[in-house]
């Protein structure tokens, strides 16, 4: 009788196993299929090459969750449904068990690796620094704006009363931008682009786009920085290399946030 | 089997006979039960005030470009908020009040072991909460750099007047409120526990008010030294945190987080506690995996000192990969403690009461904003969504998850304890269910609008952002749930004005808390059950089911031992 209890019981335990692992390489095979078909699940797909491969990332654990979610929901709610007090009787007195607590514990921390290890190759993109952009940009955050300075093209915008200065950059072309901030700490942030890095004062901080889409986008504060933190806006605007550099050309004898 | 000795340990009854009452009592008493209650009263008062400042947050936010409130003011409000809610309610509620009033009776003993400290801890957190209220008064305002005051927008350049200064003040009063509670509690828990009372039979939540404690002392003093220092460079000419003198503006960052992630388990741990006294109560069986749910704890305070700069990747000067693989790890131990509370539910005899549903809603909302956590632990996702709603949306599902409904759980299922008298079960469960659903119509849109890019604490966006509608959406949320405060703000005034007796022990409760009358006498317990597992008064109460049957020594898989136990 005991015998084939622990057996039923290690039974369940190997179905456990086999259905994380097939619905794992379920989820792995999908993603590598057709990451692109995949919902957003709410965020933004990243205008530039860095962006793109954070939103595959936020794709990826978005879509290990709902495993991870439904492990936890799918016995709650069933037992929420199945296990209601129905009489005075005392049900069994269960301490532990422990093939299931290492499912439990082990389970977690091989996707916790695999989570990581992807992780790591995002970041590795997302935070490169190129040695030889195609252009840099210098950005000086304050209280309440923005300065936008192009070294080899001599243009400096900036924020003028309600005038939001305009960060103008190629596309398919990596520009490094150089962020510093001259007072309290401030958050450059683009949503479109998935990214943002802290303007901090006493440190410099360098991070490549590569834009992959012509448009125009909102820049915000991300941290705040005191009364107008919410006014604290620019606009970004990607261009082909040719409308850049016309651009340019207008901009550069003329430099002025007007 | 060993011959069980059925004698009942008798106590030292020490001397509280002339106790005063009334006012005099609640101003002098050293009890811990009185000053338990103090802090559950007090740290409730803020929490409102806090709550309908976050009501106002939100009515501001209701529409685009709106003037509800001024800038100004709208900074303040959110950082009076936060500052209240973390500093003077989900810390000093759980180990102030749940636990000082709990603790000595889940272990047998007579009070806390410092009981005059005990006292001066809730006169600072007092006098420290109303010290931060008063900013308010001042000419300049309150503080209005969030309750993270981040340097140097917390510098007197860039925050000058009193406010600021009553916030510094305050922090550090009820900072150090804090570490003599917790001095309080390590000592309590590891001296004055009753004969019997091993370690591996202690409770739940007296362990994780143990690891709280270590926690405390590890990450307090850390905060407070900051304080000073930040104090020093707005008043002494110091310039720790400023650039120009040569200061490092980063170092605030880098010690308010040290203090500030464990801090988050600080807030977590005791209602992890709480809820795992409940779940086993209302489920009619033991904890499952005690062992595990106590290294599981064990791990998590060890990995929170670990993983402060997490909230610093998009600062540039942080090891990325170390920080991110501590952040991501310790989503193991937390998700052995979900796992754990539904593998004790699985199979149990569930009665819905008040302080069960309270513990379902908050696993539910945890394991949500748990699953958000360890997305926002990859640096890259963190770039993207960093001080954005999406992070709002996220520690209010962590934070109002255990603070409020593991904590409402832990208040509803100690009130006969503390009271002995029953509250409403009705109006217990019309609370939770306006707050679950209020709470999440507040903050599930929070994590769209934030990933479209609606950075925290702006005071007002534009029409043409695209944020109208969930914000919209959001508010009504917290109007709902301001509503089913008042549905238990209710539930407490007609539990006292016509109360209905509870009896000592109306849960069938399993630890030690329960074997005395409901309250308990001013020296806790005239006589203890005899101690020879984790749950005494089930042992009791029901000596046939009783814990201290089964082997003491676990074989290789307990799963086996366990059949053994219920075959015979």
């Amino acid at each position: 009788m005991r015998t084939i209890d622990v057996a039923s019981r290690s039974f369940s335990v190997v179905r456990v196993v086999r259905v994380v692992r097939v619905g794992s390489a379920l989820v792995l095979g999908g993603l590598v299929l057709g990451a692109c078909n995949l919902p957003g699940f709410g965020a933004d797909r990243g205008a530039t090459t860095q962006g793109h491969s954070t939103f595959h990332l936020f794709q990826f654990f978005a879509i290990l969750s709902i495993p991870v979610l439904l492990s936890v929901f799918v016995p709650l709610v069933y037992a929420i449904l199945r296990f209601k007090r129905r009489g005075d009787e005392i049900p069994k007195q269960t301490h532990s068990h422990i093939p299931i607590e290492i499912v439990y514990t082990v389970v977690p921390i091989i996707i916790i690796v695999v989570l990581f290890v992807f992780t790591v190759r995002v970041e590795n993109k997302v935070t490169a620094v190129s040695a030889h952009p195609n252009l840099r940009v210098d950005v000086t955050a304050y209280q309440w704006g923005w300065k936008f300075y192009y070294p080899s093209l001599g243009i400096t915008e900036y924020t003028e009363g309600n005038h939001y200065p305009d960060l103008v950059l190629p596309e398919n072309e990596t520009t490094t931008v150089r962020l510093v901030s001259s007072d309290v700490v401030h958050g450059f942030y683009i949503p479109a682009f998935d990214f943002s890095r802290y303007a901090l004062p006493g440190v410099t901080n360098y991070f490549d786009f590569t834009p992959n889409q012509v448009g125009s986008f909102i820049g915000r504060c991300s941290q705040l920085c005191g009364l107008y933190h919410s006014e604290m806006l620019f606009h970004v605007s990607v261009d082909t290399p040719a409308g850049f550099n016309a651009w340019a050309s207008s901009h550069s004898s003329n430099s002025k946030g007007a | 089997m060993a011959v069980i000795d059925d004698t009942v340990t008798e106590h030292v009854v020490p001397h509280h006979a002339e106790e005063p009452s009334g006012f005099y009592r609640w101003l002098t008493s050293t009890d811990h039960k009185v000053i338990g209650k103090n802090y559950l009263y007090t740290s409730l008062a803020f929490f409102f005030i806090a709550g309908l400042m976050a009501v106002l947050i939100r009515t501001q936010l209701f529409s685009p470009n709106n003037h509800f409130v001024s800038p100004q003011t709208y900074n303040e409000l959110f950082t009076i908020h936060g500052s209240m809610m973390l500093y003077l309610f989900a810390g000093p509620f759980a180990f102030g009040g749940v636990a000082n009033y709990i603790i000595p009776l889940q272990i047998g003993a007579p009070d806390m072991a410092f009981p005059r400290l005990n006292s001066l801890s809730y006169w600072l957190f007092l006098t420290g909460g109303i010290t931060m209220l008063l900013g308010f008064l001042t000419a300049s305002g309150a503080a209005a750099f969030g309750w993270v005051a981040y340097a140097p927008l917390s510098e007197a350049t860039n925050s000058p007047g009193a406010g600021p200064d009553l916030w510094i003040v305050s922090v550090a009063l009820v900072g150090f409120s804090g570490i003599f509670t917790a001095v309080n509690l390590v000592t309590t828990i590891m001296y004055l526990r009753a004969p019997g009372l091993t370690m591996f039979r202690m409770p739940i939540f007296t362990w994780n008010m143990l690891v709280t404690g270590i926690l405390i002392l590890i990450s307090f003093p850390v905060l407070t030294a900051a304080l000073i220092l930040l104090y020093a460079d707005r008043h002494f000419g110091t310039h720790i945190f400023t650039v120009a003198g040569g200061g490092v503006p980063v170092l605030w960052q880098n010690l308010f987080w040290f203090f500030g992630h464990p801090e988050v388990y600080i807030l977590a741990l005791p209602y992890f506690g709480m809820v795992t006294e409940v779940i086993p109560v209302f489920s009619r069986k033991p904890v499952f995996g005690y062992k595990g749910l106590v290294f599981a704890t064990l791990a998590i305070a060890g990995l929170s000192t670990g993983v402060w700069a997490h909230h610093m990747f998009t600062t540039g000067t942080v090891l990325l990969p170390f920080f991110s693989a501590l952040s991501l790890l310790i989503a193991v131990p937390t998700g052995i403690k979900i796992y754990t509370w539904v593998a004790t539910m699985w199979k149990g005899s569930l009665d819905f009461k008040t302080p069960l549903t309270f513990s379902i809603g908050f696993i539910v909302a945890f394991t949500m904003g748990g699953i958000t956590g360890v997305m926002l632990a990859a640096p890259p996702i963190d770039f993207y969504t960093h001080d954005t709603y999406f992070v709002v949306a996220h520690f209010h599902q962590v934070l109002f998850g255990s603070a409020v409904l593991a904590g409402f759980a832990g208040l509803y299922y100690w009130y006969p304890k503390l009271t002995g008298r029953m509250y409403r079960e009705g109006l217990g469960k019309l609370h939770f269910w306006l707050i679950f659903i209020g709470f999440n119509v507040t903050f599930l849109p929070q994590y769209v609008v934030g990933l479209r890019g609606m950075p925290r604490r702006i005071a007002e966006y534009a029409a043409s952002d695209g944020f109208t509608f969930l914000n919209r959406v959001s508010t009504v949320g917290a109007y709902i749930t301001a509503i089913g405060f008042l549905v238990f703000i209710w539930n407490m005034w007609i539990s006292w004005r016509r109360p209905i007796p509870a009896g000592d022990n109306p849960w069938d409760g399993h630890t030690l808390e329960w074997g005395t009358s409901s309250p308990p006498p001013s020296h806790n317990f005239h006589s203890l059950p005899p101690i020879r597992s984790q749950r005494p008064v089930w042992d009791a109460n029901h000596p046939e089911h009783a814990d201290y049957l089964r082997p003491p020594e676990p074989s290789r898989f307990s799963s086996r031992r366990d059949e053994a136990v219920v075959d015979r």
